[in-house]
């Protein structure tokens, strides 16, 4: 295992490397540790939703929905909340993951038993989600008096010098590797994506695996909806609108082939980070913030072209002294 | 000439004639469901068969689809663009820079069109030069162009287009005919003719059933495609133009969120997403089934965020009631 | 030989009896019984297109059969997915190496039912350690913890054969194993299935190589056109009698190959080679000839083929047509030159599924059917109907998709839509692979018209008796390299054998 898909990965250690030290020699504080740690905490939401994205893109799906999903679970939180505040933030959170693991089952169950397109399910499924989220809402906001201080104060909250938020990511990090590398459940995912005629063969349902992934992703955009909501203290029906972009983006980055069966928990979250760094470095270096959505995408470009020349497929080898070489 | 090589087991043409395949296809059920809305609509409301207010509702749809066109020629070949409406973006920028450098109408409308070609002329070289999945490529040019977009305007915006500039979204042709509806038709037309009409439209029909097929039975594969994305652009533009000229105003957040109505427009209209199939007819029927459903809930005050719910569910449905119809009638056969 | 074995009085590993399955328009299997011995190998013979992978398929749990009985061990099962399949101790080594390139060496011999540790999760350690311990069963020296696409095609088959073991299976099936072995490594094999058989399994071995059926099984069963025709002891059977089974009538009288008046030569090709996948290939190519290009699976013909038509580019060679000096740079150009190369894989680089037949056909002849871009339906129905006639094509309209037709009537389509272009060269890639035995007969009739009117052919086949029946010269390729050139007059199949796998007349 550890011989195989590395080398994406140190490349984009190393073009992180690169990006820190060109913004220190222009901001040096910029690599302080109590700066970095703000940074990765600022990045732990996009880290969350990148690794469910990663698990639908493994299969060969995609999820488009996963910003939708994320807001309307996050509305849905705040919603509790704001009725009920006496209902611990605990079962909040759990009644949204459960919330967003429904939803991404519906994407699941489309694309396993009707067999409709991914692109085409989790697009008709994001304007559904969102629209809900009005229907539930009537468009108004949930502002941050309306939330209890229990409810805002739980992803800040100090734990061992970082915020919660941040070590729910590393939580979150550290389940979704292990689900990956450890479990026959991951090892369907990279099967299926990567030659799915033969996973039938070797006893793995496609569909299953591919709705399991699908309710992974959207456990996890159930999570980062209370997060998210809870952190900016506001929730209303646009919030998170597009960052189902980011959130592939930072999958392309970090070397998740969209082909399918290629990829890395380390991947996505140093894909993640690379832009978490961006965004942060921009305001510092006297960049302007309006020129971040240029930068990703012309960084999704590079990444794309870069992941494309190390998956390009060799010959075949047929002459034996090639084969030496 | 060729009865004289007719043997006795002569395979004929066709054995369905083209009046009856007609009948059984996706564009008469569009057909069928737009006159329901259209039936549905006038029941609703007083104010709907009123010829100006007809004619209104037509912008609902005209920009969209005629990028929805030539969508459906990419989306047909294989390929997808998600980029369009980072492209009206651009564009439109363009030619808000253009207006604060003093040009007049005749040179914003070049400055439209060629950014549009250009960006598309990006996508294609990325796409097929380098051989790229075009749904990541267009998702990165879609940060791209409209990134591009924000840096030029950051919270500004462009006003002060020249009066002259304001016929291509708010002019009309002859009486309730508006130059978009006028132009939609025209594309509507000539993008019948290039797909269903010429080698090129079966050209592409080959590359969307089988890329590997088209490339050795002698299609010049990238070549095509290259033309796909470079009209999908060059649509684009056009819609900038008259979304621009229609608003008045140009800020970087225009047409947000537009390619996913143009491609719902496209797979509502009977395209096959994953390529090989689908006409410009079903497209056309399409974009007037939403422009009408669209117009339709805005004389009822239905909010347009649950219009979206209702694309949402119309996309999904449309494509999985034939497969359970197909599957229900497997079932009663057994 | 073999001593007899008792198998016919030994209890069966698994029976399948009056097993029949279906797809729309073909009936694939129609009732045929198998029975498989504990420590025996039963050869599973059959043309391509008989039945062999679907009943496969029945055996693994792909396909699930309309009717008929298995048993395992005397009880009546059902393989519901492949997993049951793999429980019951069935396990295949397929035809396509279905595995994963992505993933490492070790996963792919365990994926499915990886070794756990006591929390439930996937044990590394153990994994690679196992996998060595099975590579090294198998005789193969490979590192475990490497990503499966590193390996070459023999090194992978390998991986397969692993796999297979890792399952304790007491059923094998073999899907022609040695197809793209080397001679060293098909003896290895034959060792491995020698073991195999010591350790009581059952081995359903599918080959088309009757040496090694002769070789390695000691019973047989033979399939045609979808039903049983013949099984027994292979001590009790000669070739000729399998052939015969196999094949339905004499061998001799397949082939309507009628002799030809050879001209000058119309193509030359010298000093083609490509980086990694052949070089050194000269050979001319002259008026009326057919030109067999024989080889192992893998030898490098259809990448040159390829390579020749520009859907590769190679770094060395000139080609000369009618002497002038051509570059060929895209299946279009080549084309436009008059050289076409109907492809072997059909379904893939062949026939458009989802277009009609007519639109099939006319493809890369539209400029001449259409007036300045614009089609002519009228015209184009024209060509098609001309040449899907010339090839004796069944079709119930010229309208109909070209995806439900049969494979045989495909690669009329295919061959019909080259032969339009009028070209000067055609190159035929394996094409009767996968047809049955009416439209094989159509297309080498129809391969001798053509070779009659002037055209030169160039004909890419693995099977000996096509290249002996067809070609009036032979090259035969081995690894990327012209390994032989054989006339007509001089042609036996041991010589193309011996050619193929490169064992020199001395050994």
């Amino acid at each position: 295992m550890t011989k195989i898909l590395k080398y994406r990965e140190i490349l984009l250690v190393i073009a992180i490397a690169a990006l820190l030290v060109a913004i220190t020699l222009r901001f040096p504080g910029f690599v302080a540790p109590a700066n970095l740690a703000r940074v990765y905490n600022d990045t732990s939401i996009l880290i969350i939703l990148a690794l469910g994205q990663m698990a639908v893109i493994l299969t060969r799906c995609i999820d488009l929905s996963m910003a939708a999903n994320l807001a309307l679970c996050g509305m849905v939180a705040a919603m509790i909340n704001a009725a009920f505040p006496e209902v611990p933030i605990p079962l909040v959170i759990f009644a949204v993951v459960i919330l967003g693991a429904a939803l991404g089952s519906i994407n699941g169950l489309l694309v396993w038993k009707l067999d409709i397109p991914p692109i085409v399910v989790t697009l008709g499924t994001l304007t559904i989600y969102r629209g809900t989220i009005f229907l539930l809402s009537n468009g108004a906001w949930i502002n941050a008096h309306q939330m209890s201080d229990a409810f805002k104060a739980l992803p800040r909250a100090p734990l061992a010098g970082l915020p919660v938020l941040s070590w729910l990511s590393v939580l979150a990090i550290a389940a979704v590797y292990l689900l990956m590398t450890r479990t026959p459940v991951g090892r369907a995912f990279y099967a299926v994506g990567g030659n799915p005629h033969a996973a039938v063969y070797t006893g793995i349902d496609v569909g299953r695996t591919r709705f399991l992934a699908y309710c992974l992703s959207g456990a996890l955009a159930g999570l980062s909806g209370y997060l998210w909501v809870s952190r900016y203290a506001v929730a209303y029906v646009d919030i998170a609108a597009g960052f189902e972009l980011d959130i592939i983006a930072a999958c392309v980055i970090g070397g998740i082939s969209i082909a399918g069966g290629i990829g890395s928990v380390p991947g996505a979250v140093l894909g993640s980070l690379f832009l978490g760094v961006i965004k942060n470095a921009l305001p510092v270096v006297n960049i302007s913030p309006f020129a971040q959505l240029a930068i990703s995408g012309t960084v999704i470009i590079i990444a794309v072209a870069v992941n494309a020349r190390a998956e390009k497929r060799k010959g075949r080898v047929i002459l034996k002294k090639a084969e030496a070489v | 000439m060729a009865e004289a090589h007719l043997s006795p087991r002569a395979i004929p043409d066709r054995l369905q004639s083209r009046g009856n395949r007609l009948l059984k296809s996706w564009e008469s059920l569009l057909l069928v469901v737009a006159v329901l809305v259209f039936t549905i609509n006038s029941f609703a409301s007083p104010y709907f068969l009123d010829p100006w207010n007809l004619s209104d509702a037509t912008f609902n749809f005209t920009e969209k689809a005629m990028i929805a066109f030539a969508m459906a020629l990419v989306i047909i070949a294989g390929e997808i663009d998600l980029s369009v409406a980072s492209i009206i973006a651009l564009s439109s920028t363009a030619m808000g820079l253009a207006v604060s450098f003093g040009f007049d109408t005749p040179m914003l409308v070049v400055v439209g069109l060629g950014t549009g070609v250009l960006c598309g002329a990006i996508n294609g070289l990325l796409i097929t030069g380098l051989g790229l999945p075009s749904i990541v490529v267009t998702i990165g040019t879609m940060s791209l162009f409209r990134g591009l977009s924000f840096i030029i305007l950051g919270d500004k915006a462009f006003t002060g287009y020249p009066a002259s500039f304001a016929y291509f979204g708010q002019g009309y042709v002859w009486w309730v005919f508006s130059f978009e509806l006028v132009l939609f038709a025209v594309f509507a037309v000539i993008y019948s003719v290039l797909l269903h009409k010429t080698n090129f439209g079966r050209a592409v029909y080959a590359i969307g059933n089988n890329q590997t097929a088209a490339l050795f039975s002698g299609v010049r594969v990238g070549r095509v495609k290259f033309i796909l994305f470079l009209l999908t652009g060059l649509m684009a533009g056009i819609a900038s133009i008259c979304l621009t000229s229609r608003l008045g105003s140009t800020r970087p957040s225009i047409a947000l969120g537009v390619e996913l109505e143009v491609v719902t427009m496209v797979v509502l209209g009977g395209v096959s997403i994953l390529g090989g199939s689908g006409t410009v007819p079903g497209v056309v029927l399409a974009a007037f089934i939403m422009g009408m459903v669209t117009f339709g809930f805005g004389l009822l005050n239905v909010p347009g965020i649950v219009m979206s719910i209702f694309v949402g569910v119309l996309l999904i449905s449309v494509i999985a009631l034939p497969i359970l119809w197909a599957r229900a009638r497997r079932r009663v056969a057994h | 030989m073999l001593q007899e074995t008792t198998t016919s009085r030994m209890k069966p590993a698994i029976v399948l009896e009056d097993i029949s399955k279906s797809f729309p328009g073909v009936r694939a299997l129609s009732g045929v019984s198998l029975t498989l011995y504990p420590g025996s190998v039963t050869a599973l013979i059959g043309e391509n297109g008989a039945g062999k992978s679907t009943l496969v398929k029945i055996l693994t749990g792909i396909y699930q059969p309309d009717g008929g009985v298995i048993c395992v061990d005397g009880d009546e099962t059902h393989f519901p997915t492949a997993l049951s399949a793999a429980h019951a101790g069935v396990t295949a080594i397929h035809q396509e190496t279905v595995l994963f390139d992505e993933l490492s060496v070790a996963e792919n011999i365990f994926l499915g039912h990886a070794p756990r540790n006591r929390f439930g999760l996937i044990d590394w350690k153990k994994l690679n350690g196992d996998a060595r311990e099975l590579l090294r069963r198998v005789g193969a020296e490979i590192d475990p913890t490497i990503r499966l696409r590193d390996l070459g095609i023999a090194n992978k088959h390998m991986v397969a054969i692993a796999r297979a073991l890792s399952i304790d299976a007491s059923v094998v099936i073999m899907d022609e194993p040695t197809a793209a072995l080397s001679h060293k490594e098909i003896h290895e094999l034959y060792e491995l299935i020698d073991r195999l058989k010591a350790d009581g399994k059952a081995i359903l071995f599918i080959s088309h190589k009757f040496d090694e059926i002769f070789r390695i099984a000691d019973r047989y069963t033979v399939f045609r056109d979808g039903g049983m025709v013949g099984e027994g002891l292979i001590a009790d059977v000669t070739q000729d009698q399998l052939v015969k089974m196999m094949v339905g009538r004499d061998v001799g009288q397949v082939f309507p190959k009628v002799d030809v008046a050879i001209g000058e030569p119309v193509l030359t090709v010298s000093g083609y080679r490509h980086p990694t996948e052949f070089e050194d290939i000269n050979f001319e190519l002259r008026r009326g000839e057919i030109l067999g290009f024989y080889g192992l699976i893998g030898a490098g013909r259809s990448e040159f083929m390829q390579s020749l038509i520009g859907i590769t580019r190679p770094s060395a060679g000139a080609v000369k047509l009618d002497g002038e000096v051509l570059v060929i740079r895209s299946p279009a150009e080549a084309i436009e030159a008059g050289i076409v190369y109907v492809p072997e894989e059909r379904g893939r680089q062949g026939a458009i599924i989802g277009l009609p037949i007519f639109q099939n056909v006319t493809l890369p002849s539209l400029h001449r059917t259409s007036r300045s871009g614009f089609l002519k339906l009228a015209k184009e129905f024209a060509l098609a109907r001309e040449y899907t006639q010339r090839l004796d094509l069944r079709a119930a309209s010229l309208d109909q998709d070209v995806g439900t037709l049969s494979g045989g009537n495909q690669q009329k389509v295919v061959i019909a839509k080259w032969l339009a272009t009028q070209p000067k060269v055609i190159v035929l890639d394996e094409p009767t692979k996968g047809i049955d035995i009416g439209s094989k007969a159509a297309v080498h009739a129809f391969m001798s018209e053509l070779a009659g009117q002037g055209l030169s052919v160039i004909m890419v086949s693995s099977e000996i008796p096509e290249i002996m029946g067809m070609a009036d010269r032979v090259i035969v390729m081995r690894e990327g390299r012209i390994a032989g050139r054989f006339e007509r007059s001089e042609l036996t199949a041991e010589k193309l054998v011996r050619a193929a796998a490169g064992i020199s007349e001395a050994a």
